[in-house]
């Protein structure tokens, strides 16, 4: 239950607003405990020989309190239940934030459907606990002030014999909330296997059907299904018993108002119009006893949902800013990598003892077989992850001492996976530069061979693309995320292997284009074609975290390594394409 | 992730809460619990009328004991107050655990009937399907549906019987006091009508915000690198905020009716009240009725309004229900692409342990989109013992011959003959058990190294296990495994590495000891010394087996009888190694792309 401590700050900003729901609260239940007073004064009128138009009266001024007690209700259910939606909003916005700044190690460790269900289902169990939480026990608490208040001016005896079952009720919803709980858990961990059991049929379908399996996958998952059945059934007993037991307590203590109010009737010690009330205000009670059990479970799961909540909340972001952040006024682009390491898991090393220097205006090339590093090394320039060991220097300056923003704003990178986002084409272009003139946006696109696409689609730059729009091929995902990197108009531009879903020809034009670019600015390119790294400053070959080989393309080529037996089978390569062009043709 | 991905689809089907055709499909399922739910029925009906009589009792206690100062008789009418009070609550009670089983057993008919139509549903349907979206079918859809079961349908009768019952009762009493008070039931029935209406529009419009929410949500964690590399926190905050606050003010109307209708349903219910203090009032001072039936009549107007709420909320429930009935439905009507066969004649009966298999590839063509054609013409034949490789560049076909080799698809075109039979004919599990099969992405199941190896045949001993782990080198490093084979290996086998994993994969094949072995190698690289055991084990695989093996090591090329080269979809060219680089063709090509600088050194060695 401490977990949900953890909300109190996001209520105060409301606090004027529950206050305010209380006071009504309060009213509302002052007004409405008249209902069963009049009903009294009716019915001992009615005893008495009243007249017709004293009842009339009496009906007149029900009404009256009906609607008064309408009114105030209405605006108690607005304000209570309204400010539950508000705070969820700034909840799921805090939580939004949070995530924003978390780094990339986290979204490598986190699955995505784990993180949108925490702020889901879980946000959605907290909120019940913010607003029905929050209104009920306000509400039944005034009420039950109230009408005991009423019960007790009518006749003490029968009040008392009302409050022996007070303790029957908390006893019954204590007892049976733990149980609830107990069992609950028995059924979520039983529906976790039952999920696991499915999804890893699910994703293994392959090798399900090459060992045809499926018939014990299917006596696996019936045995997992109907131990889940017998747990719900388990549930099912006592949850079954709640209500009715609520409803039973409920009556009993009717019985005894019955058989006590009775006798105080016969005695002459109650009027029949005291008992009538009586009886109406413990109709009152009736629903807040029942609604205690409700809440107490409400609470119980918000409590829960708080505590995965909180675990994400209380994930410290890795990247952690500058005391003082540095913000130069010119950026010349100078890239260094001093002494640098990289581990992910902190055992196998992903990078090791890097050492370079990139001058500011050059273009250094990056190749190296899969899983050698390369993009690991450029993602430590924008601070995607700080390096384990050693520095990274931009300008002479430590990255982690620079104002993130201003390091990330210097910096565009073209990524291997284009992430594009289901907006405009033009949207997705001005991502990192949004208020870029029409004109920058076209000769970004121009430079990236986008621009022709474009003027293919529908709606031009309008055109929405992703999951709500038209779907994008993959090099001209690969082109757009290029144009979106060259409107940023960065001092450092990275390609991360981001041209290999574009074909050669296009390649070429695109290289360039770029190379009136990238003049005056500093580039990395990562790739798997000589043809597009020939042409760098320098090249350095990875293998295993480590430059094996660095030097220009030429030195590269004489020097007979890995880089010129690449550049040797992609020629034999293309020769093989035309070899089957010719026996095509 | 998959599992975001429908979230924004999931709320096209959104259809009516009713619809005649899914609730005839859904009243089916009822099938065996029709007792159940017949006696939950019944017990509901018997318990709404033990609690209808609560106050009937009161207006008895009132008018014959009270009113007489009768105090034996209202002993008696107070226990059969409280006995009635017990009965209908052990009524209640079976009724809602009887429904509650009832659905219980349905959905679990259910699942498992979704669940074996994914057992059967061939690869394809799998190629278009995420996990997650599948996952959601088997889990919140019938969950949705078990509501429907449970607290829906039956519910509902009980709401209806409730009302019913206090009308017909009132009307009993005292026809012209009911007609009094039931004056206002037009009133009630407006408001309610009035509030569906608004309260359904506005359920639709919240569960497309939702889904617009958390696309969004789902875009940005995704692709939350991008994001931050562009600086582009606050802009997308702000566009969270506004999708959120669009959401808010969606609920907050949701909330204006809510506040709306319940207060408005309690006016009611004292206008009624009302009515019977005016009206029956001065019945009573005619003496046309008792004062303990204006008592009676007040309190069954106060009961009148829960389930009339109730019922008004049910529509959600059911609204609900339908569409997660019609993405249900939508699986399990779903047409099996490579359609089963039960037990074929034709299959080769008995010979379970076929010694020496023969395969043939007969002009097949196949391509998995339109005429995207990714095998083109293909024939050739591996006949009994002999071991072939199939070489090629990326997107040759290659892995695709073993797709359609074990019928994950079928081919559009050609045959494909396992002993001279057509795969098509043959019975699909005996088919697939003729073959160990290893896949490129090894997978592993959670559970212990043992159940992984055996796999294939679950029945096997200990003993079997360590010898198939033995023969392929597994036993090496599952014997330095804290404990052994019992050790449990994580979901997809993340404890342990990609050389371990394919070790593992070969035991699994090899395991049933299946007379083909169909294996793809992996490309990945791999230290060494587990390479080498690999390669060793590789070998010990082809002894007398059919085998077809896609591969990327020379040393495994070399250990095969003949070589098919892919280039472009196409049988290029077979033959011995020897013949093949005689030809100087595409292999000798690839050869050279591959592996380079030991060709040089071997055909210099063949010359020499």
């Amino acid at each position: 239950m401490t977990a949900l401590l953890r909300l109190l700050p996001f209520l105060r900003p409301y606090r004027g607003a529950i206050i305010l729901g209380a006071v009504i609260a309060v009213l509302n239940n002052a007004v409405g405990i008249l209902g069963p007073w009049l009903l009294k004064l009716a019915v001992d009128a009615l005893q008495s020989g009243g007249t017709v138009a004293l009842l009339a009266q009496y009906a007149a001024l029900m009404v009256a309190v009906a609607v008064a007690a309408g009114v105030l209700r209405f605006y108690m259910r607005q304000i209570l239940i309204g400010v539950s939606r508000h705070a969820e909003l700034d909840l799921r916005n805090a939580f939004f934030a949070h995530l924003q700044k978390l780094p990339a190690s986290f979204y490598n460790r986190r699955r995505t459907g784990d993180i949108m269900a925490r702020l889901t289902s879980d946000l959605e169990s907290v909120r019940s606990v913010l607003g029905p939480g929050v209104m009920y026990p306000l509400d039944t608490i005034s009420m039950a002030a109230f009408v005991l208040t009423m019960m007790l001016l009518l006749s003490v005896k029968l009040t008392i014999a009302v409050l022996i079952a007070a303790p029957l009720v908390s006893l019954a919803v204590f007892y049976l909330g733990r149980v609830t709980f107990r069992l609950h858990t028995r059924i979520q961990q039983q529906f976790s296997a039952l999920s696991d059991c499915a999804e890893e049929n699910l994703a293994g379908v392959r090798v399900v059907r090459a060992f045809a399996q499926e018939e014990r996958e299917y006596r696996k998952f019936d045995e997992l299904n109907r131990e889940y059945v017998q747990r719900n059934l388990a549930m099912t007993r006592v949850q079954a018993l709640f209500m009715p037991l609520m409803f039973l307590l409920f009556e009993l203590v009717t019985a005894m108002v019955l058989l006590l109010g009775g006798r105080a009737i016969i005695a002459d010690r109650l009027t029949l119009g005291g008992f009538v009330a009586f009886v109406g205000y413990l109709g009152m009670l009736a629903w807040p006893i029942i609604a205690v059990g409700w809440v107490a479970n409400l609470f119980q799961r918000g409590a829960a949902s708080m505590k995965r909540l909180t675990e994400i909340l209380d994930v410290t972001p890795e990247i952690a800013p500058p005391p003082v952040p540095h913000r130069p006024s010119v950026i010349r682009g100078e890239i260094e990598f001093a002494n640098v390491g990289f581990s992910y898991d902190g055992d196998r090393p992903a990078l090791s003892e890097l050492s370079f220097v990139i001058p500011p205006g050059r273009t250094v090339a990056i190749v190296g077989r899969t899983g050698s590093g390369k993009s690991t090394l450029v993602s430590l320039i924008p601070r995607l992850f700080d390096p384990t060991e050693g520095r990274v220097l931009i300008d002479g300056i430590p990255t982690t001492d620079w104002d993130l923003r201003v390091l990330r704003r210097t910096i565009a990178v073209v990524p291997q996976d284009a992430q594009l986002f289901s907006d405009m084409v033009s949207a997705n272009l001005r991502f990192g530069a949004p208020d870029a003139p029409q004109e920058n946006l076209m000769r970004a696109a121009e430079i990236s061979q986008i621009a022709k696409d474009v003027a293919a689609f529908r709606s031009g730059y309008e055109t929405v693309v992703g999951e709500r729009g038209i779907t994008l091929s993959g090099g001209q995902k690969g082109r757009t995320a290029l144009a979106r990197a060259l409107l940023c108009d960065p001092k450092i531009l990275i390609l991360d292997d981001a041209l290999s879903a574009v074909d050669t020809q296009t390649e070429e034009e695109i290289l360039h284009g770029l190379r009136r670019f990238m003049a005056g600015r500093t580039s990395i390119i990562i790739s798997h074609r000589v043809s597009t790294v020939k042409d760098a400053d320098e090249i350095f070959v990875l293998d295993e975290g480590r430059i094996v080989e660095r030097g220009t393309h030429d030195e590269l080529i004489a020097r007979g390594g890995y880089y010129a037996e690449l550049d040797r089978m992609q020629k034999l390569e293309a020769e093989l394409e035309e070899m089957d062009e010719d026996a095509a043709s | 992730m998959s599992a975001a991905d429908d979230w924004s689809r999931e709320d096209e089907v959104l259809g009516k809460a009713y619809d005649a055709r899914l609730a005839r499909r859904l009243w089916s399922y009822i099938g065996d619990q029709k007792r159940k739910i017949a006696l939950a029925a019944v017990l509901l009906v018997l318990g709404a009328l033990a609690e209808l009589a609560g106050p009937l009792l009161v207006k008895v206690a009132i008018d014959r004991c009270i009113a007489t100062r009768d105090w034996h008789g209202l002993v008696i009418i107070v226990l059969l107050f409280a006995g009635l009070a017990v009965s209908a609550t052990v009524l209640r009670w079976s009724e809602t655990y009887l429904t509650g089983a009832a659905g219980q057993y349905i959905v679990y008919r259910l699942r498992m009937q979704l669940f074996e139509k994914l057992q059967r549903l061939s690869i394809p349907y799998f190629d278009r399907n995420p996990v997650g979206r599948l996952m959601s079918r088997l889990t919140s859809d019938v969950q949705a549906l078990y509501e429907l079961f449970s607290a829906g349908v039956v519910a509902i009768v009980g709401d209806v019987v409730t009302l019913v019952g206090i009308m017909v009762v009132m009307f009993v009493i005292s026809w012209k006091l009911a007609l009094i008070t039931l004056s206002v039931i037009p009133f009630l029935i407006l408001i309610t009508f009035m509030f569906r209406r608004h309260v359904r529009d506005l359920y639709r419009l919240t569960r497309l915000k939702i889904a617009r929410l958390n696309s969004y949500l789902h875009e940005n964690l995704v692709g939350m690198r991008v994001v931050q590399l562009f600086n582009r926190e606050p802009r997308n905050f702000a566009a969270f905020d506004e999708i959120g606050r669009d959401l808010k003010g969606t609920y907050l109307r949701t909330i204006f009716y809510y506040a709306l209708f319940y207060p408005a349903v309690e006016l009611i219910s004292a206008v009624a009240v009302a009515f019977i203090i005016y009206g029956g009032g001065g019945m009573l001072l005619a003496g046309a009725v008792t004062m303990g039936t204006l008592v009676a009549f007040i309190q069954y107007v106060e009961r009148f309004w829960r389930p009339v709420r109730d019922l008004a909320e049910k529509y959600n429930i059911l609204q609900g229900a339908m569409a997660a009935a019609e993405r249900v439905f939508k699986v399990i009507d779903h047409p099996i692409e490579v359609p089963l066969r039960e037990l074929s004649t034709a299959t080769p009966a008995g010979d379970e342990k076929m010694e020496g298999v023969a395969i043939e590839f007969r002009h097949v063509w196949f391509a998995y989109h339109h005429e995207d054609w990714v095998l083109k013409d293909v024939s050739f034949r591996v006949a009994p013992g002999e071991s072939v490789a199939v070489v090629g560049a990326t997107g040759a076909g290659k892995t695709t011959l073993i797709s359609l080799l074990s019928r994950f698809y079928d081919v559009q075109q050609g045959d494909i003959l396992v002993n001279g039979l057509d795969v098509r004919q043959w019975d699909l599990a005996k088919l697939r058990r003729l073959m160990g099969i290893v896949l490129q992405d090894v997978f592993v199941f959670a559970g212990t190294v043992t159940d992984n190896i055996r796999y294939g045949c679950p029945d096997s001993g200990a003993e079997t296990v360590r010898r198939a782990a033995a023969l392929v080198h597994a036993d090496h490093f599952i014997s330095r495994l804290p404990k052994s084979y019992d050790e449990p290996v994580m979901e997809r086998g993340a404890t342990l590495s990609t050389g371990q994993r394919q070790l593992l994969a070969f035991a699994r094949a090899l395991m049933c000891e299946p007379p083909v072995i169909v294996l793809d190698e992996a490309t990945a690289s791999i230290d060494t010394e587990t390479e080498r055991l690999i390669q060793d084990a590789i070998g010990r695989l082809l002894v007398g087996r059919t085998s077809i093996i896609i591969a990327h090591r020379l040393s495994t090329i070399q250990r095969c009888d003949r070589i098919l080269v892919f280039h472009h979809g196409r049988l290029r060219e077979q033959g011995t190694q020897e013949e093949l680089l005689a030809q100087r063709g595409i292999f000798h090509r690839l050869w050279q792309l591959q592996y380079g600088g030991v060709t040089a050194a071997m055909q210099a060695g063949e010359e020499a």
